[in-house]
């Protein structure tokens, strides 16, 4: 239980040296609804060019962290730097992914279309669609597996399409930073190994990804380092380190059955 | 000249209209109760619309079959008629097109309304004066009121007052909870029905005194002004019933008062008004005790984040922070803690101590559960539990100066 | 019919009912698309009260203070539903319900308390609006389109019809992708930087402005129809948005034509002596147009569940 306090307390000491490069550094951060706090007093740092997972219980915050983190929601103190800098200058740099609840799928629009809105910094209000643009879009579905679907309307695909196709416009935005909010939320296997395969392919181009996660048995596997949130951060680091037995009951408490985290943590080791 | 109209002083007709307008305004509050706890407000908005075409063709039938084209019933039942029509486009609308009900709403009223008008200019063009007092529907007109419309006004109102004490149970259930209630094996789809029946009564009752435009306010402004004053169902009910019936009553009784001023447009504005003070005033959902509790809070927030962030020796980069420490003194003007700051940074950090040990221990889940991160640990646990953990946590450790 | 009796007497009305109803189907694309179909409703209803009270401070009836009038009185109205609607923590469709009603009151209640009786200014008025009456009498047959002296006596109300179209459709055209991403993906939207807040609010300054132009020439029932219906009957046509705008604007049209010439001829036709309303009969033959669509359109099926289920 020690060690679980004091990588809170260390935190503070290290982490702003690395204020200045992170992609994206949390200070302080406070989100409430209402009257309660769904963040309290959050710093996070990611870490270039790995994948981070946001990892805590039902309610914990973690979708919330990201949005306040994207000025989605307004947070209530705290401040956000992307590379270095204040959030609005740098948004070029930064690709979303939404969950899939939040959006109307009878929207009347075209897979290619939805594609295509990623593009939207390039073009402009009224730049013209050129020919490479469509290539890139095109290009962008291939990666997903979803090439064969750009003439479909959006709602007439599975939950797992439509959360490939989320990701294919987060690719043709070209970014630094992708954030995820529960990208294999609902999603088939097919969809699942597809989107670990683009987010790998990310990474190593240099990318940093940051996912809202909630599959524990998958994080060992998927991830390099985690972020463990329960309104406060409880541990954050490389999963070797971060994601132990003594973080996770930190985060989860008793909803989470003490032998299903003994389990979890041996297989990370 | 008011309080003769209030005390029901005014003579035979205003005396009709008042009461009249007291059980109409009743029966509209709580039947705008179910519908707008069921999100469903402005449907009232098209029913009300979809009652012209209604009106203008019961006058036509009426001075075909040889009658009076303005008996007041025969025109209401062909309003009801329309407004039901209406109602089945609306719901056909939304459960077999991609038409969102906001939609299906627009369309009916608007297609409805446009049609009655069409049939109102037929009306005109059929001769002058005998078309006279149907305009009086669009925004009520209590001049001239009869007794047998005061009577189908007062009668329709307790007949519909009466179907909602009977079915509130089922009608609540139903506005609540949707699904659960279906669950329970409730009907949905004919209490949804019977809800929109109740608002097409009203609806139709009113249209005399306040006229179809302003009948929704009737059926709407009551419901969400009692809104703020309770988090009980049935309250809400009742005290729309009251603020509609007060309104209606007060309306009237001002229109009365004076020349030039319209009942309908006068019992709206009365109603506006106690939806006004309510919103500002209300003791709990009201925006004043929002707005104090909100900086409260916001206090509490900065406070306890600074204290954590000097127990832990970071820097504080909140403007805000810095100037509520110093506040309360317990930061120094440079910025350093005093030795108060210190001590209450100490306790901030042993209760996160405390609460991170509660939270991981199974026996103090419900404890746990009431964690928000602002919550003081007295108010959770007992002396005794909170030194059992401290024996578990050990002694207290250095703060960074 | 002979240009002689059509130019002078049907063709300015003709026109102006058709810019009119293209002008509100535009943005009420979006605002159907945004679940804000009943602002169009809000903003007729808002409209009558902008108009007494621009009356009241000029004492004339004028048509530009009565356009500004107007168009303040529905940009008041959509702040005041959002303040209710935070403040209150109450449903939007109430928060509407509440606002527009006490402002449409208020409107008649200032109208009853004022001698408008020299002037022309009353509730049925603002309700059909009078587009039979908006002919061009110095016209004499086609030929009077190329001239200026005829062109000088056109109804003002169609160049101002006219140019509100230009506008709105320029401003449609200029944020057409800024649109079309905030109304699919309000919060990705954001993500991109682009002022969703902003840019909403614009939208509905630009559907008052088309509201209140074609409010002054038909009425305010027009207005609401040509906001819902044709967007509504184009949905279930098309699963694009750039062919829906398509449909909608040919379905504005085809209610604009079809109800000035049934409003017109039916009538006698059948018999009659005189003509009906010709907004009520636009907004009628916008209604069956609906509702052929809704019966019979490739697209009028949900595809995927509805957001929030």
């Amino acid at each position: 239980m020690r060690q679980t306090v004091e990588l809170v307390s260390n935190q503070g000491t290290t982490a702003d040296q690395e204020m200045d490069t992170s992609p994206l550094a949390i200070r302080g951060l406070t989100v409430t609804y209402g009257e309660k706090p769904a963040v309290f007093s959050v710093d996070m740092t990611v870490e270039p060019g790995k994948m981070t997972a946001i990892i805590g219980p039902n309610g914990a915050g973690k979708s919330t962290l990201l949005k306040a983190a994207l000025g989605i929601v307004p947070p209530v103190s705290g401040r956000v730097q992307v590379f270095g800098r204040p959030l609005e200058a740098m948004r070029a740099r930064i690709a979303y992914v939404p969950q899939r609840a939040s959006i109307d799928w009878d929207f009347p629009t075209r897979v290619i279309d939805v594609v295509m809105m990623g593009l939207y910094r390039e073009l402009g209000l009224l730049g013209r669609i050129r020919g490479h643009h469509r290539t890139v879009a095109r290009d962008c579905l291939d990666r997903v597996g979803m090439g064969d679907f750009a003439d479909r309307q959006i709602g007439q695909l599975s939950g797992g399409q439509q959360q490939r196709v989320f990701l294919a416009r987060a690719l043709a935005q070209d970014a630094d930073l992708y954030l995820l909010d529960e990208p294999f939320a609902g999603v088939d296997a097919a969809t699942e190994k597809a989107i670990i395969t683009v987010l790998k392919s990310l990474r190593a181009a240099g990318k940093s990804v940051v996912v809202v996660h909630h599959d524990l048995a998958t994080v060992a596997d998927y991830f390099d380092n985690v972020f463990l949130i329960n309104t406060r951060k409880v541990a954050e680091g490389p999963v070797a380190e971060a994601f132990t037995p003594e973080t996770l009951q930190a985060a989860y408490g008793g909803r989470l059955a003490t032998a299903q985290i003994d389990q979890l943590a041996v297989v990370q080791g | 000249m008011l309080l003769d109209a209030l005390l029901l002083q005014l003579g035979y007709n205003a005396t009709l209209v008042s009461v009249g307008a007291a059980l109409l305004g009743g029966a509209a509050g709580i039947s705008g109760t179910f519908l707008f706890l069921r999100k469903r407000a402005l449907v009232s908005d098209a029913v009300s619309h979809a009652t012209l075409p209604g009106v203008g063709l019961a006058f036509l039938v009426m001075v075909f079959l040889g009658g009076d084209g303005r008996n007041l019933a025969g025109l209401l039942f062909g309003s009801a008629v329309s407004a039901g029509i209406g109602l089945l486009c609306m719901n056909w609308l939304t459960r077999n097109t991609r038409l969102a009900e906001d939609a299906a709403i627009g369309a009916v009223l608007s297609v409805f309304f446009g049609f009655g008008i069409v049939l109102l200019t037929v009306i005109q063009t059929l001769g002058v004066g005998r078309q006279a007092g149907l305009e009086g529907f669009l925004l009520g007109s209590t001049a001239g009121m009869l007794l047998s419309d005061a009577m189908i006004i007062a009668g329709g109102s307790a007949l519909a007052l009466m179907v909602i004490i009977l079915m509130r149970r089922p009608m609540m259930l139903v506005a609540f909870d949707p699904e659960y209630a279906a669950a329970r094996g409730l009907p949905v789809h004919h209490i949804d029905m019977l809800m929109m029946g109740l608002v097409m009564a009203v609806t139709v009752v009113g249209l005399k005194i306040v006229g179809l435009i302003l009948i929704v306010a009737l059926l709407i402004i009551p419901a969400v002004t009692a809104r703020f004053w309770t988090e009980r169902s049935d309250r809400v009910v009742v005290i729309a019933g009251l603020a509609g019936g007060a309104s209606a009553y007060l309306g009237a009784a001002i229109s009365a008062s004076a020349p030039n001023l319209p009942t309908g447009p006068i019992i709206v504005l009365v109603s506006f008004l106690l939806f006004a003070l309510s919103l500002l005033f209300a003791p709990n959902r009201g925006v004043l005790a929002a707005v104090l509790r909100h900086q409260r809070f916001q206090r509490r927030v900065h406070l306890r984040q600074g204290l954590l962030a000097l127990a832990q020796g970071q820097p504080i980069y909140e403007p805000l922070t810095l100037r509520l420490l110093r506040r309360a003194g317990l930061v120094r003007a440079d910025g350093v803690a005093t030795d108060k700051g210190r001590a209450r940074a100490a306790k901030a950090l042993r209760d996160e101590k405390r609460w991170e040990l509660v939270r991981s221990d199974l026996a103090h889940e419900a404890a746990a559960a009431l964690y928000d991160g602002l919550r003081e640990i007295e108010t959770v646990l007992t002396p005794d539990q909170i030194r059992d953990i401290d024996c578990r946590i050990g002694g207290p450790q250095e703060v960074p100066a | 019919m002979s240009g002689a009796e059509f130019v002078p007497l049907s063709l300015t009305p003709l026109l102006i009912g058709i810019f009119a109803a293209v002008a509100c189907a535009l943005p009420g694309n979006f605002l159907l698309l945004r679940r804000q179909a009943l602002i169009g409703d809000a903003i007729s209803h808002v409209v009558l009260p902008g108009i007494v009270v621009a009356f009241l401070l000029t004492g004339a009836i004028a048509a530009g203070p009565m356009l500004l009038g107007a168009a303040g009185a529905a940009v008041t109205a959509v702040i005041l539903i959002e303040a209710v609607r935070r403040l209150g923590r109450i449903e939007p469709g109430a928060a509407m319900g509440v606002i527009f009603t006490t402002m449409f009151a208020g409107g008649v209640l200032l109208l009853e308390q004022t001698d408008t009786s020299t002037v022309h200014l009353d509730v049925e008025h603002a309700l059909y609006g009078n587009l039979e009456s908006l002919i061009w009498l110095d016209a004499t047959g086609w030929s009077s389109l190329w001239d200026l002296e005829a062109l000088r006596y056109l109804p003002p109300e169609l160049p101002r019809m006219a140019l509100t179209l230009l506008g709105v459709a320029a401003f449609i055209a200029l944020f057409w992708r800024a649109l079309k991403i905030s109304t699919f993906d309000e919060g990705f939207a954001r993500t991109l930087g682009i002022r969703t807040d902003l840019l909403g609010l614009a939208l509905v300054i630009m559907a008052a402005i088309a509201a209140v132009a074609a409010f002054d020439a038909v009425g305010s029932i027009i207005v609401i129809a040509m906001f819902i219906c044709p967007p509504a009957a184009a949905r279930m046509m098309t699963n694009r948005l750039e062919a829906q705008i398509g449909w909608s604007v040919v379905f504005a049209t085809l209610s604009a034509v079809l109800g000035y010439v049934l409003a017109g001829y039916g009538p006698l036709w059948l018999g009659a002596a005189d003509a009906v309303s010709a907004a009520g009969m636009i907004a009628t033959v916008s209604g069956v147009i609906l509702a052929i669509a809704a019966r019979f359109g490739p697209c009028r099926h949900r595809a995927g569940a509805p957001a929030g289920v």
